[in-house]
């Protein structure tokens, strides 16, 4: 299937599962005679595409939906109301997309669950895919996905919900990068996006500059070996621009609203390392001011320990190392926020010492390499 | 086919013949070091025979069950811990023999001066499947 149709159907998703649910299907079968209805795209569409795609996905759904609750009345041997109810008639106009979200979103789901069925009912993301991009077998996220609708089937669909966990989901999502053969940065940023431009709230147009100020380094990220290259030594070059640019107009207009909230603070420091031609020319006094804002807003150990790296670029590493002196040393990534310091006061003994401890303790292989890699670096250097 | 589980331990396996940590070495070897663990992956992949590798972070908990209605007891990380795995690689393959080679192989990746570690890897085979035609 060529990839315009795929975006396309994917993008259509959301609107036909709510105009099944609009009828009367409950959640849970709807989304299941939409995956069927994909499927079936997928194999008709490339030999005979429709006139109307939406018209068709929603037509073949229905009948999938219908077929399904047949054969389920029928194996409970009940009579079959379904077939005395009305022909569908138009697709109605009305968008429920943002209630889709929503539910899937719903507070009652632990966030894995929330995240896969975001993936499938808003993303339109086969299990497959989704099962895929998580690295878990595919009849494992069947389950998860199963499981979450039974949990969601009692919550009444035209209830509003609460955005901030809608926008958990989504950075949740593009947190998990890249693995696969879906990239669901790229995905969230398409759900993002969906959201935004049907719901009017500082804090989604914040976490979508958000992920657009990150996304627009992603090639830089990287060396060609697959090692991590750190911002200060990122080659401004290959940053996207065009990402930048639209991530920081959408920034300013949510902080022209003056409803700060902790994805708006956080895009804001993302804006400030962008707007920097190179490292040295980092504000990091503002950068200092905008950790200030985010710990007045969540009062998370995570920021703090970010502040302490500004305030070590900001006022010298003996600050730094004072404002993380402060901090609890259990945190994850104390110890290599503290080699970095010690590295940056002249300590290089100290320094590789942490950065060898700091590797033990690391989250990921990744990182575990680059911390590794800077132990070598300093330890080369002192044997010289 | 047969699977074949190759281990490599953080601690527990005899020493190495080029036994230096790794920072210690250069920004090159390292490199050197990376690139041929990618290398092998990926060729094995290529003749089929690659099922799964992962890596284990150094420190784990041990747990055990404490009664009913009490929360499990966890303990550790025991630092005399003697056998402390550090990561695995699973192998589909024709015979031992094609397992040894490989293993052999993986235990040649380079480390400090751009020389094989001599790592010692332990090669364990999976139980097969009872076989359908018996007799």
């Amino acid at each position: 299937m060529p990839q315009m149709d795929e975006a396309l159907l994917r993008s259509l998703t959301p609107s036909v599962l709510t105009v099944l649910v609009r009828r009367g299907a409950d959640f849970a079968a709807a989304e299941d005679a939409v995956q069927d209805a994909l499927v079936e795209a997928v194999r008709v569409w490339p030999a005979d595409r429709p006139r109307d795609p939406k018209g068709w996905l929603v037509t073949v759904a229905w009948r999938k939906f219908l077929d399904a609750a047949r054969s389920d009345a029928a194996r409970r041997r009940r009579e079959d109301r379904l077939e005395e109810e009305p022909a569908p008639g138009p697709a109605p106009a009305v968008d429920d997309t943002l209630q889709l979200y929503f539910l899937c979103a719903h507070p009652s789901l632990t966030p894995a669950s929330a995240v896969a069925l975001t993936l499938r009912a808003v993303g339109g993301l086969t299990t497959r895919q989704i099962a895929e991009a998580y690295l878990v077998p595919e009849a494992t996220m069947a389950q998860r996905i199963s499981r979450a609708k039974r949990t969601v089937s009692g919550v009444r669909f035209d209830q509003p919900g609460d955005v901030a966990t809608v926008l958990r989901v989504l950075y949740l999502v593009f947190n998990e990068g890249y693995s696969g053969d879906v990239d669901l940065a790229a995905e969230a940023i398409r759900l993002t996006r969906q959201l935004a431009a049907r719901i009017d709230h500082p804090e989604v147009a914040g976490l979508l500059a958000l992920m657009l100020l990150h996304h627009a380094r992603r090639a830089a990220r990287t060396a060609p070996d697959g090692s991590l290259v750190p911002l200060a030594e990122q080659d401004r070059g290959r940053w996207d621009t065009a990402l930048i640019a639209e991530g920081v107009v959408i920034l300013q207009g949510a902080l022209a609203r003056d409803r700060l909230g902790e994805f708006q603070a956080q895009a804001a420091v993302a804006a400030l390392h962008a707007d920097a031609p190179t490292a040295e020319e980092t504000d990091w006094v503002q950068i200092v001011e905008w950790y200030d804002e985010l710990a007045r807003l969540t009062d998370s150990p995570v920021v703090r320990l970010n502040r302490a790296v500004a305030v070590g670029e900001a006022d010298g590493p003996r600050a730094g190392l004072a404002a993380l002196a402060a901090l609890d040393a259990s945190l994850p990534r104390h110890t290599a926020v503290a080699a970095y310091l010690h590295e940056r006061d002249g300590d290089l003994a100290t320094a590789a010492r942490l950065y060898a401890e700091a590797a033990h303790k690391a989250p990921n292989l990744a990182e575990r390499a680059h911390l590794t890699r800077q132990a070598a670096r300093l330890n080369a250097r002192r044997s010289r | 086919m047969a699977k074949y589980l190759l281990l490599k331990h953080y601690r527990g396996a005899p020493a190495s013949a080029n036994d230096v940590p790794m920072d210690q070495w250069s920004q090159e070897e390292i490199s050197a070091h990376l690139q041929y663990m990618r290398d092998f992956a990926a060729r094995l992949e290529e003749t089929g025979e690659f099922v799964d590798s992962q890596a284990l972070a150094p420190e784990g908990t041990w747990v055990r069950y404490d009664g009913e209605g009490r929360p499990p007891v966890t303990d550790g990380p025991f630092a005399e811990t003697k056998d402390l795995i550090a990561g695995w690689m699973v192998i589909d393959v024709d015979s031992y023999e094609r397992a040894v080679e490989l293993a052999g192989e993986l235990s040649a990746a380079p480390g400090a001066g751009g020389k094989p570690i001599h790592e010692w890897l332990e090669l364990r085979p999976f139980y097969g499947v009872q076989p359908t035609i018996t007799e």
